[in-house]
């Protein structure tokens, strides 16, 4: 009798959540779906089209380039991100001074909204940098504007990053470091053959991490580009919200959405799997 | 041996070209800075114009933003929402995160209940973005409060993860001795489990605090501008500041200002949280 009264408050309690949960996650993802088979513009009536919208996806140049540039950015923006975070790890792990104050100041740009330090960049590419290089703005250059993005991600995401990157760092035993180098292991060999692979469960969260929040890039997009110039710029979720919301593409972009989901879902799983997998080699 | 002395010797290159790096992070801040001080006068088309210290340390600009942007209502908004979503997500996901692991190993249905929520994690905004436009304005949730409860179910996945994970540490034989003395479920989890959970419970804190304190993609379409939180009026307010980039720069500097104070004097709970959460 006991059991069964305790049984029945886990049930009160997790059956309202479950609830709510469906109401503003499941509901709107199957709504979603439902959406991107009618031709919707948002408001107002709306005929079934089937899977039109989906073979419209894909002779959609505006919607094939955002994946592009989302694609672009993503990749560079990994890269680039592991690549120096690393780098600052290691450093701000060394015997250094001043470290934890060095350790909170490089930490900053994670606080930061977005969006704010997006304008504040803008500000930067459009009247300082031309100046210093004699040229026009990135932001201006149909050619340059994606890097300028991939800059302003990283600035942010390299603080997260380092963090994450340190805190696996103090997690590899000194005396480790002193049977190798007593095997003559130093510099670049040591972080190779002893730090790294130890350090490669911090990699796997770093590289999904970095992968999905370019993946999803919005803010950025909205205060330093607005997806231009010539729409080079540009990302998935941009145009879902744009076109979706003000374009009168609500149905079509939900397929977008649908599409886009598929694609997160794909990539986040791949890569734990890959990632896994060497984790276990090594 | 050799130790004692090898503990003090600093690398002092790796120290100096940490220094010099800082550059980077510091700059754009500076910038900020200095221009939210300066009268549109002092910017001269030159870079030393822009970049040079104020002549006067005027504050100008900032009574000017915040009365442009309205900024006390911004950021009460923003105070408001960002307190209710981490109070309710402490109380419910902690909640809910003992009953799913207390009887994820005896039960089916919250196994998968577990699966269920945590696997919301792979769920973008961007998907649901139109849907629940439609849905929170049927529902006449289009306002802060349906952005709260938005962002206690967005952080659902990844609060349940975690305060799950660490209830495995918490040992099923202190509830057992409550209960034996007669203490409910409900009872023993507020007296024994949510005391226990405090360090998850700042972890949680810290990382729902950075996401929805910064966030302007829910704000913006569920109340399409009509409420601001701090970072949307920003955006609200761009064609407002036109080319006048000193008052803009002032309203920027003050949208950044609360996080900056708050991780001035929180800075280490603030980083352990965000390490607390990424590593488990």
């Amino acid at each position: 009798m006991h059991f069964g009264k305790n049984m029945r408050t886990y049930y009160l309690i997790l059956i309202p959540v479950l609830v709510l949960f469906f109401a503003f996650n499941t509901f709107p993802l199957i709504n979603g779906l439902i959406y991107s088979f009618t031709n919707s513009k948002g408001y107002g009536g709306f005929d079934w089209v089937g899977l039109r919208n989906y073979a419209d996806l894909f002779s959609d140049s505006r919607v094939g380039n955002s994946y592009l540039f989302t694609f672009k950015l993503a990749l560079l923006g990994t890269v680039v991100i592991n690549v120096l975070s690393l780098v600052l790890a290691l450093a701000l792990n060394s015997k250094i001074k001043f470290k934890s104050s060095l350790r909170g100041l490089y930490f900053i740009p994670n606080i930061l909204g977005a969006l704010v330090v997006g304008y504040v960049f803008n500000y930067f590419f459009t009247y300082i940098l031309p100046y210093l290089t004699h040229s026009t703005s990135m932001l201006a250059d149909k050619g340059w504007a994606w890097v300028a993005v991939v800059v302003v991600c990283a600035w942010q995401a390299i603080a997260m990053n380092t963090i994450i990157y340190i805190s696996g760092l103090q997690t590899v035993p000194e005396d480790i470091y002193e049977a190798g180098a007593l095997d003559g292991a130093s510099g670049w060999n040591k972080f190779r053959y002893l730090t790294f692979p130890l350090i490669m469960p911090f990699f796997t969260i770093n590289m999904v991490l970095s992968m999905k929040n370019l993946l999803m890039v919005f803010d950025q997009i909205m205060s330093l580009t607005q997806g231009g110039p010539a729409q080079s710029t540009e990302s998935i979720s941009y145009l879902i919200y744009n076109n979706g919301l003000a374009g009168g593409q609500f149905g079509f972009q939900s397929a977008n959405a649908v599409i886009f989901f598929i694609v997160i879902v794909t990539i986040s799983v791949l890569q734990m799997r890959f990632l896994n997998s060497r984790e276990e080699q090594l | 041996m050799a130790t004692s002395k090898v503990k003090e010797k600093f690398n002092w290159p790796v120290t100096i070209l940490l220094l010099i790096g800082l550059v980077s992070v510091l700059f754009p801040l500076y910038m900020t800075v200095v221009i939210a001080f300066k009268s549109p006068t002092e910017m001269t088309t030159s870079i030393e114009g822009i970049l040079s210290l104020p002549q006067t340390w005027s504050l100008d600009n900032f009574a000017k933003a915040i009365e442009v942007t309205d900024f006390w209502h911004s950021l009460l908004n923003s105070v408001l929402i960002t307190a209710a979503t981490i109070g309710i997500s402490i109380v419910v996901h902690s909640l809910v995160a003992y009953a799913i692991g207390r009887n994820m190993a005896s039960r089916k249905t919250f196994r998968f209940s577990y699966f269920y929520i945590v696997s919301g994690m792979f769920v973008p905004f961007a998907i649901l973005m139109l849907p629940l436009v439609k849905e929170t304005a049927q529902l006449h949730i289009d306002n802060p409060v349906g952005v709260v409860l938005l962002y206690v179910v967005f952080y659902m996945p990844m609060n349940v993860l975690l305060y799950t994970g660490y209830l495995k540490n918490i040992p099923v034989a202190l509830e057992e001795a409550a209960r034996v003395d007669g203490s409910t479920t409900w009872s023993t989890f507020w007296r024994i489990i949510f005391p226990l959970m405090g360090p998850m419970h700042a972890t949680v804190a810290v990382l729902t605090a950075l996401g929805t304190w910064n966030d302007v993609m829910t704000p913006l379409v569920i109340m399409s501008g009509n409420i601001n939180t701090l970072p949307l009026a920003q955006l609200t307010f761009q064609t407002q500041f036109g080319t006048n980039y000193n008052l803009a720069f002032a309203s920027y500097l003050l949208a950044m200002l609360p996080m900056l104070v708050f991780y001035l004097f929180a800075q280490k709970k603030i980083i352990n949280g965000v390490i607390n959460g990424a590593v488990k």
